[in-house]
């Protein structure tokens, strides 16, 4: 045995939904206005990235991809860290939750 | 025979689940993007780890889908949940009315990025992309992953680490910032 071969659709057809995925997330992040729908889609964005890494992995029968599915796994919840901390503060301070209106990051 | 009629039902069941999954992948993206309440879009993303997992799973990244429902469905979805809690219901727009200029555009951004892609996958998918290597049982297992992490790849696990510090750091800074801030107010009046 030479070990298993990828059954049912090919690579492609994963790279497809995560083209797709990548799309999606893009129209969210630039269309949206409210900040927790655009932290939403930008992890739309990432995932679509990671499964194109994975199926890549998958395609090539090597593990670099999976390695850096989690790292971007590990960015992605750094960001969401930070992305939240950053609504918060923005709800204490009684700030409008629109980015359009948030032009100038100083305090 | 029957190994040749097994195989070829095994890939009509993965057929069919990679068909449900797909198809609830891009539902749920579709209805993250386009709900107009977080609570709602946020619990669409949870659908949509899920059936990415699933297709991590047809995949043979078995350590990858477990991180996945783990980590993102778990820790980093509850954590959405509750400041979308704490923030409370937002009075905001969905879609704008009429497609302004700037929403067009940034349709036309996006559906670029996909063409792109696609137009990209066409062009190889002839070559390396329809030849898929054959893999190992411990292809994506964790203890394959984990020696992985740990020999080849050392520099991007500590680096991760590193990652992870400064954003706890940053999410600690910006939490006490306020808090600081509010308590100059309250001692200027």
């Amino acid at each position: 045995m030479q070990g298993a071969a990828l059954m049912g659709p090919g690579v492609v057809w994963y790279v497809g939904i995560a083209a797709f995925l990548f799309g999606i997330g893009a129209l969210g992040v630039l269309v949206r206005r409210n900040p927790l729908i655009v932290l939403l889609s930008l992890e739309i964005m990432l995932n679509g990235a990671n499964l194109a890494l994975i199926a890549f992995a998958r395609s090539a029968g090597n593990g670099a991809g999976q390695i850096f599915a989690l790292a971007v796994m590990a960015v992605a919840a750094s960001e969401v860290c930070v992305g939240l901390g950053l609504v918060v503060a923005l709800h204490r301070r009684r700030l409008a939750m629109d980015v359009d209106q948030l032009s100038e990051l100083r305090g | 025979m029957t190994v040749v009629l097994a195989a070829s039902g095994g890939n009509v069941v993965v057929w069919a689940v990679w068909v449900v999954a797909g198809f609830a992948c891009l539902a749920s993206g579709v209805a993250v993007v386009s709900f107009a309440n977080p609570f709602y879009s946020a619990l669409a993303l949870i659908g949509n780890l899920g059936s990415l997992a699933v297709l991590y799973l047809l995949l043979s990244a078995e350590f990858v889908a477990a991180a996945q429902v783990l980590v993102y469905a778990g820790a980093v979805m509850v954590m959405f949940l509750f400041v979308i809690a704490y923030v409370g219901p937002q009075q905001e727009t969905p879609w704008k009315g009429g497609p302004s200029w700037q929403t067009l555009g940034a349709v036309l951004a996006a559906g670029a990025i996909f063409v792109e892609i696609i137009v990209v996958l066409g062009l190889k998918a002839g070559g390396r992309l329809s030849h898929t290597e054959h893999v190992n049982a411990t292809f994506g297992s964790p203890g394959w992953i984990g020696r992985l992490f740990l020999t080849d790849h050392l520099l991007a696990f500590e680096i991760t680490s590193i990652v992870l510090l400064v954003a706890a750091v940053g999410g600690v800074i910006l939490g006490e910032h306020t808090k600081r801030e509010r308590d100059d107010l309250a001692g200027q009046r």
